[in-house]
């Protein structure tokens, strides 16, 4: 068998225009409304039309039952690249990387990423009911739990391995809704202490009401293309300097303390010629502190094991010294369904526009953003990591 | 640990019945092979028949060697938990009402990771446990860890009951009081804690064989009953139909005919009057309440038990009235745990060979003696068995089936 | 007798002169049939399934599906219910001559005996010295034997042991001698069957159903209200249902009896 070569290049792959449309709670509106928003956002921000857009990608868990396709005469677009990432938390960052390489190639001049999930009162349990055949069969049969309940048996037991404590991911979710606090559009306005944190009523232990996030409706774009299309329109943009995802890895784990990062993780710091220190933000994937843990870890800021450790010493705010989810994430921002895996990605491309106003990190030229997603049965199956940087 | 079950308090009559919810029934078609397992009470698992790997959750090709030849074989039950939680909160209106719920992730001793619903007893993250198949309130399967060795009051685990029918503090009714099993079965039922033993009797004006020895049974309370009478069966419903949590139908009409035997026809109405619409008419007066009753208290309406021949499986010439009419029954009994699933209700069919009574007399051995029947049906209850095969006439013909049923049928009679 | 006869009977029907009495038990599913050793056929009791009632089987009526065996409730034998009567002619209540069903009636209370004896037995001694006090039995009349046993709660009505039903009736002697030497029209009584309880030991078996049937005579069981009869002089009206080829049905049987006080 002949083995991989190296990875070509990003060169020349930019991202502009990061939208987020203002979350709410709950919506009596569809998913498809909340893609409108973004898309009109996208064309305003861009100053041209939406029927420019040659390039589609989308991220939705209740666009049902529409297909991709679908949302082409829906909106009035006429792509010639076009995509459905059904990936959760990772889904950002794989339609990053499939448009990226169509922009490259020439396939398209500029992709619209979108991800947008509405919020009916019965949203969320009708998608936990649905989610995977293995999850159907093996897993929502069990109390009915969802990812809190899943995540909760990962999280036990990354307590139990490597000592981590309750506190240890209070610290993480007081942080970031210090940080939400900062951002206007995060649904969490009110501060959190640690104390609050840890007397918070159980929902599946040992997670508490605070280590959950609170679905919502809302919706993430952003657009994808070359360089010069984006200085020939005159549009700020950021680059991507490289990107990786891999899915089901260490499936032998008996249960899951890693993801597929540590595959890949040389690559992805070799392409972008830097290293973890090198890093002046991270956004990671929070749909649970302890999930935040193990990116820091697998994504080498520090040893397996060590995530509890690296905890303790720093402090994730904006001003702080590892800042991480400076939007506040999804813990304190709200978690728009598969909008969650986006926003990483715009809050990292207005850090390094430098318009992340309130939640600006000082002089961030380098960035590097996780996805994660598709809890299908006992472990979440997808992950994926971008490192961009600001253009100049 | 796990407290006693104590007798419930009598229900505030002025309270609204809770009405019965479901746990998440959808599976895929593969994922029955574990309901076939958990209605026997069988623990198997996929396992693949080129490289010999136990896999789940249930699939179409092995991950090892995508081989698609996976059949559902017995498993070891041992395994140890790795993780475990305490659900407080979910988005499921039947868990809702069972909240904390206590699951776990196991690794079973033959290798694949399961989530399972977790007993009380079982110590935290590296415990020892045994694993069964249990067949929830919806009738799907389930994989529950228990703890390996006997803790105090074991059976009366809330999460345990939802998966069984255990009589303690339910009241039962026995439909046929004249049934050898009559006797033997209210004794166990007794034993198992069952708060009260309705004992339907036909026709008072006979003598009733057993009647001092069922009388001298605490508990035991002899109503009329007369299968073959809708009205004696509605009347009977309308006065015990919201008392009864467990319904054991112990009727049967075994009369030697020939097919062409000029009164076979007659033999055959009257077999069918008291079995097939003996069971229609039950299901019709004790249905409806029974099912509306699903979720009413800790030990509301659980179970509907059939005892029928395991001769229904496949007819007998010697006794071919008797398969006959225990076909129709087997068919009416899988329509009913249809009709009794929305409320949580199990049918459990108990398939006996030949009892070791006056109608069996020439059969040679072996014979199930009426105990070792309500031995069983008690064990089916208490594990929340759906299909109980007892004696080894019924094994063996389970077994046979399961192989080649045409055999069955040419050999029969032989 | 003069004239109009049935305007007579008519105005003495209007004044309570002539009395009717019925002598049927209701038919119910509860009513003891008879039992038979297991392993032969079974007389299905009777049993009544709805059709509808004002209901969406029939918004505007009320009906029934009735099943029961021909010898249930009180009921009427015909001469093919045994096989001695099997090759008579007019042997089935088909066609049963409709001038029989109408004949008077002679009451032999043995209330007292039977009520000390369940095993009963009715002697030609008995009808000796009824016929003493009563006149000798008509020909072409029915025999009714009084045992109150109507009267009894279903467990004692069937008094059922181990060694069979233990209920009153009457031996075979007088059964021949009812039959051949008085030549009555049938036997009637309030037991489940005609013959006592242990008849089946009798020589000949079941010596009522033997004696009446082969002679072409009729037999009435599960009859009440003997005790409102007099020992002579009622008219029996017993008219069973016209089901081809039966071999007796369920039917109302009805006594007319003129008030002494009227007489
Ligand atoms: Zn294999």
């Amino acid at each position: 068998m002949v083995l991989s070569r190296a990875r070509q290049s990003y060169d020349g792959v930019v991202l502009a225009v990061p939208v987020t449309v203002p979350y709410q709670r709950y919506s009596i509106e569809t998913a498809h409304w909340w893609m409108g928003k973004a898309l009109r956002a996208l064309a305003d921000g861009a100053g041209i039309s939406h029927r420019d857009f040659d390039g589609f990608s989308v991220a939705s868990f209740t666009m049902g039952p529409d297909v991709a396709v679908a949302l082409t005469q829906h909106f009035g677009l006429s792509p010639r690249h076009i995509d459905h990432v059904p990936m959760g938390g990772a889904a950002g960052i794989v339609s990053l990387r499939r448009a990226a390489r169509a922009v490259q190639a020439g396939d398209a001049d500029i992709v619209a990423c979108v991800a947008a999930d509405t919020n009916q009162v019965d949203t969320f349990r009708k998608t936990l009911a649905n989610f995977s055949r293995f999850a159907q069969d093996a897993s929502y049969p069990y109390g009915a739990g969802g990812p809190n309940a899943s995540f909760a048996l990962i999280a036990r037991h990354y307590m139990d391995r490597y000592g981590a404590t309750r506190e240890d991911f209070g610290k993480l979710c007081v942080a970031q809704r210090d940080n939400a606090l900062k951002n206007p559009n995060a649904l969490m306005k009110k501060p959190l202490t640690l104390e609050q944190y840890m007397s918070a009523r159980p929902i599946a232990e040992p997670f508490h009401l605070f280590d959950c996030v609170m679905p919502c409706a809302g919706a993430e774009g952003f657009l994808v293309m070359r360089e010069e299309t984006a200085v020939s329109l005159g549009l700020p943009f950021v680059r991507l300097l490289s990107a990786i995802e891999r899915h089901n890895a260490f499936a032998e784990d008996p249960v899951q303390v890693r993801g597929g990062w540590v595959v890949d993780r040389d690559e992805l710091y070799g392409m972008a010629g830097s290293t973890p220190g090198d890093m002046d933000f991270v956004q990671t994937y929070d749909d649970y502190a302890v999930i935040s843990m193990m990116q820091f870890e697998d994504l080498g800021f520090c040893a397996k094991g060590e995530g509890p450790d690296f905890v303790r010493q720093h402090t994730f705010t904006v001003d702080g010294s590892f800042p991480h989810n400076t939007s506040g994430g999804q813990l304190s921002a709200g978690q728009a369904g598969a909008a969650g895996g986006h926003l990483g990605l715009t809050e990292a491309m207005r850090q390094l526009l430098g318009t992340a106003e309130g939640t600006q990190v000082k002089d961030a030229k380098l960035g590097l953003v996780s996805g994660f997603g598709m809890i299908n049965y006992d472990r979440g199956l997808a992950s994926a990591a971008a490192i961009l940087a600001r253009a100049s | 640990m796990t407290g006693p079950f104590l007798k419930p308090k009598r229900k505030n009559p002025l309270a609204r019945t809770t009405q019965p919810l479901l746990p998440p029934q959808a599976r895929s078609r593969k994922a029955h092979g574990l309901t076939l397992a958990a209605a026997t009470g069988r623990f198997m698992l996929q396992c693949c028949g080129e490289c010999g790997r136990y896999t789940y959750p249930a699939r179409e090709a092995c991950p090892n060697c995508l081989s698609s030849d996976l059949t559902f074989r017995d498993a070891p039950t041992g395994g140890s938990l790795l993780s475990e939680t305490r659900i407080e909160v979910t988005s499921d209106p039947y868990f809702r009402e069972h909240m904390p719920w206590r699951t776990g992730l196991v690794q079973l001793d033959c290798g694949p990771i399961v989530i399972v619903h977790l007993h009380g007893g079982c110590g935290g993250p590296g415990s020892q446990l045994k694993l069964s198949l249990q067949l929830d309130r919806a009738g799907q399967a389930v994989f529950f860890a228990k703890p390996v060795s006997e803790t105090p009051h074991m059976e009366d685990d809330p999460q345990w009951r939802e998966m069984t029918a255990d009589p303690k503090h339910r009241r039962v009714l026995i439909t046929d009081g004249r049934s050898p099993l009559a006797l033997p079965m209210a004794q166990a039922l007794k034993k198992a804690g069952a708060a009260r033993i309705f004992v339907g009797v036909a026709d008072r004006w006979k003598p009733l064989d057993q009647q001092a020895l069922l009388a001298a049974i605490e508990g035991v309370e002899f109503v009329d009953l007369d299968l073959t009478s809708e009205r004696s069966v509605q009347e009977l419903a309308m006065d015990i139909g919201a008392k009864v949590e467990i319904l054991v139908n112990t009727a049967d009409h075994v009369r030697p005919a020939h097919l062409f035997d000029a009164g076979a026809a007659n033999a055959a109405r009257e077999a069918m009057d008291h079995t097939v619409m003996g069971l229609m008419r039950l299901a019709q007066a004790f249905g409806p309440v029974m099912r509306s009753r699903g979720a009413d208290g800790a030990a509301g309406a659980v179970a509907w038990v059939n005892v029928l021949s395991v001769h229904g499986l496949s007819n007998v010439p010697q006794f071919g009235v008797h398969s006959a009419a225990h076909a129709a029954c087997l068919s009416l009994s899988q329509w009913l745990r249809t009709e009794l699933r929305p409320g949580g209700v199990r049918v459990i069919n108990t398939f006996t060979g030949p009892l070791d009574t006056e109608w069996f007399q020439t059969v040679p051995p072996p014979k199930v003696a009426p105990k070792a029947v309500a031995d069983a049906v008690l064990d089916g209850l208490k594990r929340g068995l759906e299909d109980i095969y007892v004696g080894d006439v019924a094994k063996d013909i389970e077994a046979r089936l399961f192989d080649n049923p045409k055999a069955v049928e040419r050999e029969a009679g032989q | 007798m003069s004239g109009d006869i049935l305007g007579a009977f008519a105005g003495a029907l209007a004044s309570g002169a002539v009395r009717v009495v019925d002598l049927t038990h209701t038919l119910s599913p509860d009513f003891p049939v008879i039992v038979m050793p297991p392993e032969l056929g079974q007389s299905a009791p009777f049993r009544m399934e709805r059709i509808s009632r004002y209901d969406g089987g029939g918004p505007a009526w009320y009906w029934n599906n009735l099943s029961f065996g021909e010898h249930t409730g009180t009921h009427f034998d015909a001469p093919i219910h045994w096989y001695t009567g099997r090759d008579l002619p007019l042997n089935s209540v088909d066609t049963l001559p409709p001038a029989d069903m109408i004949a008077p009636a002679c009451v032999i209370d043995c209330s007292r005996q039977a009520s000390e004896d369940a095993d009963f037995l009715l002697t030609v001694a008995d009808i000796v010295k009824w016929e003493e006090q009563h006149g000798s039995i008509p020909a072409r009349s029915w025999v009714l034997l009084r045992t109150d046993w109507s009267k009894k709660s279903a467990a004692a009505y069937a008094n059922l042991h181990s060694d069979g039903a233990h209920t009153p009736g009457p031996d075979a002697e007088v059964m021949r001698f009812l039959v051949e030497e008085r030549g009555i029209i049938g036997f009637g009584t309030e037991t489940i069957g005609t013959d006592a309880g242990q008849a089946g030991h009798f020589t000949p078996p079941y010596p009522a159903h033997h004696y009446l049937h082969g002679a072409g005579r009729y037999g009435l069981q599960c009859l009440t209200n003997l005790d409102r009869l007099p020992p002579t002089g009622a008219m029996i009206v017993a008219a069973p249902l016209k089901i081809q080829n039966g071999s007796g049905s369920p039917l109302r049987v009805l006594a007319l009896v003129q008030e002494r006080s009227t007489r």
